[in-house]
């Protein structure tokens, strides 16, 4: 039965913005909990940056992101992904050719790849076991702060006084071995930390590649060093840092949870973009679509990036003073792109050319940290880099049904390629850039060229075009401890709740951050359906 | 792809099961032959020859090579005479054992030494800590193959082939000539019995091998793998890393750390106080030995053979004996009025054929590991958790006397 024209619009309890994956998380999240959600997505398909897309026939791309581990999960269970179609392969190696024909290939096998280290330095195969351990033992005893809503250091709520409290027991009790290398983290660079363990280059640009990824600092920059951190924080089958590749790529990933969602009785809608949320007193009262519709909710939750958050969905003016202030300070700065090939036959490396399982994880295009640092010195004057580190991966020699039999997709991850550029535009620079990654693919596999059927190059203003992150940032803002945990996105703002009642965050602009880990969604959920409650 | 020792091209046309798995990287047999017994039989009643390759090998050499290692090490090196090889272990500073091994003193200034995690950078990081030179100590591994001959005959075979065997005493290094190889040789093992084990360079591995299967054929030498061995070890007392103890440099928690007094090694300290030498974790380990904060010890318990029969019988099967060996944890109770009164647990359990009783390792309270003390070890029969009495008995439960006896003291065997 049909609503009479005139009559009411449709309330609901609870109104998302945006179906990124950390929307679809908190959304089916709400509706589990047994509210009326909505949610909006503003382009014809959910996903966000986690979607895939069949540009050529039969080749399945994933668009922007490619990979997952930091899947938090207790998601899995709570949302029963699996029912709905869950699939994360894990990735069998890392490659990493170097300079000259070396390479490391690594897998799940600790003393296989004692052996393959040792090719190089038995000092270093025998270090990186050590490492290894020692950041597995940091991550393990940082997960259920990754797992909690942080504490606001800007409450003098005995509640979030006795949080900051446990929070300081914490550190001090962690085993001393572990909290120096947490402290070395957060206060070097991924090359610092590198120079004192490793001898041997190779094994040193392997490491650094976590410290760099997605983010605009060199190995030498004393960012890298959490960043590095961060992205050893995934945890697969509980095995700390592993990573996978999703069924059908990660947009196979946010139509499970899109199906979540749904059989929790929560409603999507695409192709309905949030011009503003609407409030009045400080007091939340929905949203106004593009086109004038409006939506009435109680509770509305942005899973946008600050940016969108707090001054574009809102008038800025509206906000507290410190707060806009602190955001303009938050750094964006996406500086990577996306070039997806569709290939007629797999790569090879010279001397491996019978190793299709190479590809079945990431090969790391980075050879040494000096090629490391001079990818990013070239990108820091406004220009993209010419030699640019390469995170590839193919899917489809995991994943067989992302291409058609006997032909390949491949994911290539660019770094170092700024949103900013000195001089043209990303339009006018986007084939160049394609060129060049193609151009570095050929030194490492030669013939790589003739392989390509086809080419999607993705830059940082595409992102922010498309995917609507802010200068492209694949994370919603750095990885940077001023932007972290307590500060993420500002201090006292960290606990998902906004200056305006009934108004939260849910993206990767809060704790614990960006890359597939719904963490946030999740986290945000708990805040919001405490409030209810309390409310209730 | 997995290393290949220096006796694999070989070894690998004499495995008749077709089974392999790795050990430190490397391709090595559980089993050559399908009947597990025989080997085990061979160790006890003839000899037994192993590929102990994939162990880490190191040499410490130079006017240094001794001052680190009697800092490093729990045991002092710097009573060891030359040409003679001492079982040790080392620690981290808080105590914790990081591995054992043996160590064979060459001479003044030159030592090997064998692990079973890589250890070349823990050895030369605590070089320079003491300002020696980090070439004082280098990764051998790969020169190297080792063989491990053992058993009650295995004296009379190599004696076939060296002249170095007969005199050799119980833990003796010497240097000899192999089947035209030099061949470091020294009377240790892993199995509590007579038998040596040979460095042997990798370019003569397969002649030296080749040579002591021909000295062996009419004495029932036969191959052994990594199963059989581990039996034997059982009997012996001797533990393992990774099943009855890890390395506190891997473990996760204290819980998984253990001190030499908690491993059983308490033996190792009895001379403790003769001497102030500064080693790794002695100050940590003084304190454990004045305060008695040691949580526990490992021993061995001889299970009951009469209740082990009621247990398996009340469960309507047959007590299994044949080829049992396990690396489970399983539960010690003690038996008092108190149900389940939790004391420890075993790592390893054993049905010695040789023995005829099982056998376990366990860690239980010191003031338990009392000869004799009766304790119920929790078994898993048909499915079920059913206690089984056992006793302690102490680690080593086989310690023949040929193992340490001079060749002429036993000319009658």
């Amino acid at each position: 039965m049909s609503a009479a024209p005139g009559s009411e619009p449709p309330r609901y309890d609870a109104v998302v913005i945006g179906a990124g994956h950390n929307g679809l998380v908190h959304a089916s999240y709400l509706a589990r909990a047994g509210m009326k959600t909505l949610l909006l997505e503003q382009r014809h398909l959910v996903g966000g940056a986690a979607i895939t897309e069949e540009l050529l026939p039969g080749f399945q791309f994933t668009t922007f992101s490619y990979a997952i581990s930091l899947l938090r999960p207790e998601i899995v269970d709570d949302l029963d992904l699996v029912e709905h179609g869950l699939m994360v392969l894990p990735l069998a190696n890392t490659f990493q050719p170097g300079l000259d024909g070396e390479h490391l290939l690594l897998g799940p096998d600790a003393d296989a790849n004692y052996h393959e280290i040792a090719r190089f330095s038995a000092e270093d195969a025998e270090a990186a076991r050590d490492l290894d351990h020692l950041i597995a033992r940091l991550c393990v005893a940082l997960k259920p702060w990754m797992d909690r809503i942080p504490p606001n250091s800007r409450s003098d709520d005995p509640a979030e006084l006795a949080s900051l409290a446990e929070l300081r027991a914490f550190m001090d009790g962690l085993d001393p071995e572990v909290r120096a290398l947490g402290e070395q983290f957060a206060t070097s660079s991924a090359a610092d930390i590198l120079d004192g363990t490793f001898e041997h280059d190779l094994v040193k640009a392997l490491y650094a590649s976590s410290g760099i990824i997605g983010s605009m600092v060199s190995p030498r920059d004393r960012e890298s060093g959490l960043i590095w951190l961060f992205h050893k924080m995934g945890e697969y089958d509980g095995s700390p840092g592993s990573w996978g590749f999703h069924k059908g790529g990660n947009g196979g990933f946010t139509q499970v949870l899109a199906r979540s969602c749904e059989a929790f009785g929560g409603e999507i809608r695409t192709e309905a973009r949030v011009e503003r949320v609407v409030h009045e007193g400080g007091v939340v009262r929905g949203v106004e679509l593009a086109g004038g519709e409006r939506i009435e909710a109680p509770v509305v939750v942005s899973a946008l990036d600050p940016r969108q958050t707090f001054t574009r969905l809102v008038d800025a003016g509206d906000m507290p003073a410190d707060l806009i202030e602190h955001l303009e300070d938050y750094k964006y700065q996406g500086s990577a792109s996306k070039v997806n090939f569709a290939l007629s036959a797999l790569p090879t490396f010279p001397g491996l050319e019978d190793r299709a399982d190479l590809f079945r994880g990431f090969t790391n295009l980075g050879p040494s940290m000096d090629y490391l640092h001079q990818a990013f010195t070239e990108a820091k004057d406004g220009r993209f880099s010419r030699r640019p580190f390469i995170d590839c991966c193919i899917q489809s020699t995991v994943d067989p049904e992302m291409s058609p039999p006997g032909k390949h997709v491949m994911s290539c991850f660019v770094m170092y390629t700024p949103y900013k550029l000195a001089e043209g535009t990303w339009d006018d620079q986007r084939e160049a850039l394609g060129d060049t990654v193609q151009e570095t693919l050929e030194e490492f596999f030669p013939g790589f060229s003739e392989l390509v059927l086809h080419r999607e190059v993705v830059t940082p203003l595409d992102i922010e075009r498309t995917v609507g992150l802010s200068e492209g940032n694949i994370f919603a803002g750095e990885l940077f401890d001023s932007q972290l945990f307590l500060s993420r996105p500002a201090p006292g703002w960290n606990q998902y709740r906004t200056p305006i009642s009934g108004y939260y965050q849910c993206g990767s602009g809060t704790h614990p951050g960006g890359c597939v880990s719904g963490g946030p969604g999740m986290l945000a959920a708990r805040q919001v359906l405490g409030d209810v409650q309390k409310g209730a | 792809m997995p290393q290949l020792t220096p006796f694999q091209p070989r070894l690998a046309a004499l495995n008749q099961t077709g089974i392999w798995k790795h050990w430190a990287g490397h391709l090595v047999a559980p089993a050559y032959q399908h009947s597990v017994s025989t080997e085990y039989y061979a160790i006890r009643n003839s000899a037994a020859l192993l590929d102990t390759s994939p162990l880490y090998k190191l040499r410490f050499a130079g006017p240094d090579a001794e001052g680190l290692l009697r800092h490093a090490m729990v045991r002092d090196v710097g009573q060891v005479a030359d040409g003679r090889a001492q079982y040790t272990c080392w620690c981290d500073h808080r105590g914790y054992v990081l591995q054992d091994g043996v160590i064979l003193r060459l001479s003044s200034d030159e030592f090997l030494l064998t692990a079973a995690e890589p250890t070349l950078k823990y050895f030369r990081d605590l070089a320079t800590s003491l300002g020696m030179d980090r070439s004082v100590v280098t990764d051998v591994s790969a020169d190297f193959g080792i063989l491990a001959l053992q058993g009650p005959l295995s004296r009379r075979i190599l004696a076939r082939l060296t002249g170095a065997a007969a005199g050799l005493r119980y833990f003796g290094v010497t240097r000899c000539s192999v089947a035209g190889h030099d061949v470091t040789l020294s009377r240790t093992g892993y199995t509590g019995d007579l038998g040596y084990e040979l460095w042997v360079p990798r370019g003569g591995a397969l002649q030296v091998l080749d040579a002591l299967l021909d000295a062996g054929r009419g004495d029932n030498l036969t191959l052994m793998g990594t199963t059989a061995l581990k039996m034997a070890r059982v009997e012996a007392g001797l533990l393992l890393m990774d099943v009855d103890f890890h390395s506190a440099r891997h473990a996760w928690v204290d819980e998984q750390r253990e001190t030499p007094t908690e491993l059983g090694w308490g033996w190792m300290l009895r001379t403790l106080d003769r001497s102030d030498r500064d080693f790794v974790g002695r100050e940590a380990i003084a304190r454990e030995l004045a305060s008695g904060s040691s949580r526990w010890t490992t021993t061995g318990l001889a299970v009951d053979v009469h209740d082990y029969e009621r247990v398996h019988e009340e469960a309507g099967v047959l007590a299994p004996r044949h080829e049992v060996y396990e690396e489970t944890t399983m539960s010690i109770y003690r038996r008092s009025e108190t149900p389940w009164d939790h004391a420890g647990y075993a790592t390893s359990f054993h049905y010695s054929s040789l023995l005829r009783r099982p056998l376990a390792l366990a860690k239980i309270p010191l003031e338990l590991a009392v000869k004799g003390t009766e304790l119920d070890l929790e078994l898993t029969v048909i499915r079920r958790p059913r206690n089984v009495l056992a006793r302690v008995h102490g680690a080593a439960f086989f310690n023949p006397e040929r193992k340490t006896a001079n060749a002429e003291e036993v000319q009658s065997t």
